[in-house]
């Protein structure tokens, strides 16, 4: 099927399930409120109407019997697909993923696969209040036996979401809430494999913003307003964390010499720090000063009127530009 | 909503049918299985004391890390793998060792964690079932799933999921027994209540009048049984497995029994418990009272139980070369560049190693 439609990625999502669900008979998908209501989000909207009450159901409010459930269907069969209503309200089920989901391959010597997805809408800038704005991709990442995509386009959300319900390993799948309205010309149909495929967003010269998520359109903003200013910056969108795309991400920043990682989540111990440490082990002699981060402070997500705050934002990305040690500063 | 909740309680006390004498308990209010039934029962309790014992002196003779045994549990380890049809599941604990030995599993692979060689030992699906879960109760939501995928494909599928009396605390015990509920799946959970979560007694676990009576508060039927009385087990858990398949939702099974060990060899029981305490449960043995009742004498399956502790020795004395590659073989079904280039770095290693011996 191919097809172009004006979707936001909420719909691009909604779709990707809809074409999931009735290309293959072993996908159900379930979780809070994605029963009739559709989902907080909508993501699941119409589903239950169109496959019936077995294939999109509302469970009891039980986040680890959800993921646990779900390892059990996917041992015996089926490919769940789960939501996780927030971020934070995932974590009742950390240690299902941890213990189990990210372990059966290996426990079992390859015996027991678990296809099954974990969607987690994360990340803030929609004002919400405490538990409801978490990055919480750190966690997840540094667990072995997880793979974890975050799109940042609607086209990618359809893509990516495609690409984990037909994987045969767990996938966290985690989509920024922040842009679920954002919409954007899709074409439906299959793509190239984007799960562990890094994308330049944006070609560039002068150095490169690393970003995944929501972070994504701020470091594309920030490179449009760079440009103004006569500097030219390349954007690349990890699109998937776990596998990391080493190879696109150091071929880029040898490209320019110099990189800032944007990032909402706190910086300490995090993705962009990976990506820091990655880079600069495969990079060294390419670059022409230290990787800057751009991250969330090390603090609790805030309150929404200290948000913007916080949030890495086009001036505090282009700070950081501005420090990689330029020849004329 | 109904607000009636009688149906779902358990018997005033658990249910007996061979008392610990040996003799049939008369107005049990439920048939003995038959002879056949009682008689594999026996000889299979046998050999479930024979691998726990063989298995704890394989720790003290250094072949096995740990073992956590079910001696004096063997009477629930047999009866929930023996009222299962092939195409049902059972999900056991780090306890159960026994129970997936006798639903089939060869007991060198179920010996596999304990001894080091890998995690999960055995194919789960060879015999349907599961690994051994340690995370205590976690392994109660798979086996929803597992019965509920069953169910939306109309197979007959009975799961049998194990906990010990400690695990009913945890989260999942009760996230599991509710989705079950609400979800009708096909599921017996089996409650072996030996008193002790290693150190810890049940009192300080829970207030409710019973295990069993944990039922009540999902709408599952609960049923309370001697769990050193393999008749009555037997009997229990085949009407709940019956009623499972035929429909009528999970069930819960509280069998009260008793850690006559210590929790694994590393723990020391005589610092929480004593041994008064162990003794009074040695005159309720499973495996005395039915070849009391049977009038059997034990020697007769005695070659059998041999059999099976020699190939365990055989097992469990023989090494096996650690294979390095197999760290990175089965993280992803394709590991990734990453641990591609780390499975490379260490076959280096080793190789530089050997070539400098
Ligand atoms: C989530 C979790 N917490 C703690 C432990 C450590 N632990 C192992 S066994 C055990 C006691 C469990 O008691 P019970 O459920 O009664 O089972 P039993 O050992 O008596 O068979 C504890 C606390 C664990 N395995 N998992
Ligand atoms: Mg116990």
């Amino acid at each position: 099927m191919t097809a172009h439609e004006k979707l936001s990625m909420a719909q691009a999502l909604n779709r990707a399930l809809r074409d999931s669900l009735s290309d293959d008979p072993t996908v159900v998908v379930f979780g809070e409120d994605v029963g009739p209501l559709g989902g907080v989000f909508r993501v699941t909207d119409g589903l239950t109407a169109e496959f019936g009450e077995d294939r999109c159901f509302d469970t009891p409010l039980a986040e680890s019997g959800i993921v646990g459930v779900a390892v059990g269907m996917a041992m015996n069969g089926m490919r769940p697909v789960v939501e996780m209503q927030f971020d934070a309200f995932a974590y009742p089920a950390f240690e299902q993923i941890v213990s189990h989901v990210a372990k059966m391959r290996n426990r079992t010597r390859g015996k027991v696969a678990l296809p099954m997805v974990i969607r987690i809408p994360y990340a803030g800038g929609i004002g919400g209040v405490e538990h409801h704005c978490d990055s919480s991709e750190a966690y997840y990442v540094h667990t072995p036996g997880l793979h974890v995509v975050t799109p940042s386009t609607p086209a990618d959300a359809y893509t990516l979401l495609r690409e984990s319900i037909a994987s045969d390993d767990p996938v966290v799948f985690l989509e920024p809430k922040k842009l679920y309205w954002t919409k954007e010309e899709v074409e439906l149909g299959v793509k190239p494999p984007s799960i562990g495929r890094a994308v330049v967003r944006r070609e560039g010269t002068d150095a490169t913003l690393i970003a995944y998520g929501p972070s994504v359109p701020i470091a594309l903003e920030a490179a449009e307003v760079a440009d103004r200013e006569g500097r030219s910056l390349q954007v690349v969108d990890l699109r998937s964390i776990v596998p990391f795309d080493d190879e696109t991400v150091a071929a880029a920043v040898r490209s320019t010499g110099r990189a800032v990682v944007v990032a909402e989540a706190a910086g300490f111990a995090s993705v962009s720090s990976e990506i820091v440490a990655r880079v600069t082990e495969r990079c060294f002699h390419s670059l022409a000063a230290p990787i800057r981060r751009v991250t969330g402070f090390d603090i609790p997500y805030p309150p929404p009127k200290y948000e913007h705050l916080h949030l890495p934002g086009v001036d505090r990305v282009l700070d950081a530009v501005d420090d990689l040690q330029w020849e004329d500063s | 909503m109904t607000g009636d909740a009688d149906h779902l309680l358990p018997s005033d006390s658990p249910v007996t049918l061979i008392d610990a004498n040996g003799h049939p308990v008369a107005d049990a209010g439920r048939a003995l299985p038959d002879e056949a039934a009682l008689r594999r029962a026996l000889a299979s309790l046998i050999t479930a004391r024979r691998l726990n014992d063989q298995a704890y002196a394989l720790v003290r003779q250094g072949r096995l890390a740990v073992y956590p045994s079910s001696h004096g549990q063997e009477a629930c380890q047999v009866a929930a793998a023996q009222v299962l049809d092939e195409g049902d599941w059972l999900f056991p604990t780090y306890r159960d060792t026994v129970a997936a030995v006798e639903r089939g599993v060869d007991p060198v692979e179920a010996l596999t964690l304990l001894k080091g060689d890998w995690h999960c030992g055995w194919d789960p699906y060879e015999h349907r079932v599961a690994p051994h879960a340690t995370p205590l109760a976690t392994q109660l939501p798979h086996a929803v799933g597992v019965a509920h995928a069953a169910r939306l494909r109309g197979e007959p599928t009975v799961v049998m999921a194990l906990c010990g009396d400690g695990g009913t605390s945890e989260g999942d015990f009760h996230e599991a027994m509710n989705f079950a509920a609400v979800l009708k799946a096909p599921v017996v959970f089996l409650i072996q209540n030996n008193e002790y979560a290693i150190s810890v007694p049940l009192a300080r676990q829970t207030a409710a009048p019973s295990l069993a009576h944990k039922g009540v508060g999902y709408g599952i039927p609960g049923e309370r049984v001697d769990g050193n009385d393999v008749a009555a087990l037997l009997s229990v858990l085949d009407s709940a497995v019956a009623k499972a398949r035929a429909g009528e939702g999970p069930q819960l099974v509280e069998a009260h029994t008793y850690r006559m060990q210590a929790h694994t060899n590393a723990d020391d029981a005589t610092r929480y418990r004593d041994a008064a305490d162990v003794d009074a449960w040695v005159g309720r043995d499973p495996i005395t009272r039915l070849s009391a009742y049977l009038s059997i004498d034990e020697s007769a399956f005695r070659a059998e139980a041999e059999r099976v502790a020699e190939h365990v020795r055989d097992g469990l004395n023989r090494d096996v070369e650690p294979e390095p590659a197999l760290l990175f073989e089965h993280v992803y079904a394709r590991p990734t560049p990453q641990l591609r280039e780390q499975a490379a770095q260490l076959a280096d290693e080793i190789e530089r190693e050997v070539a400098s011996r």
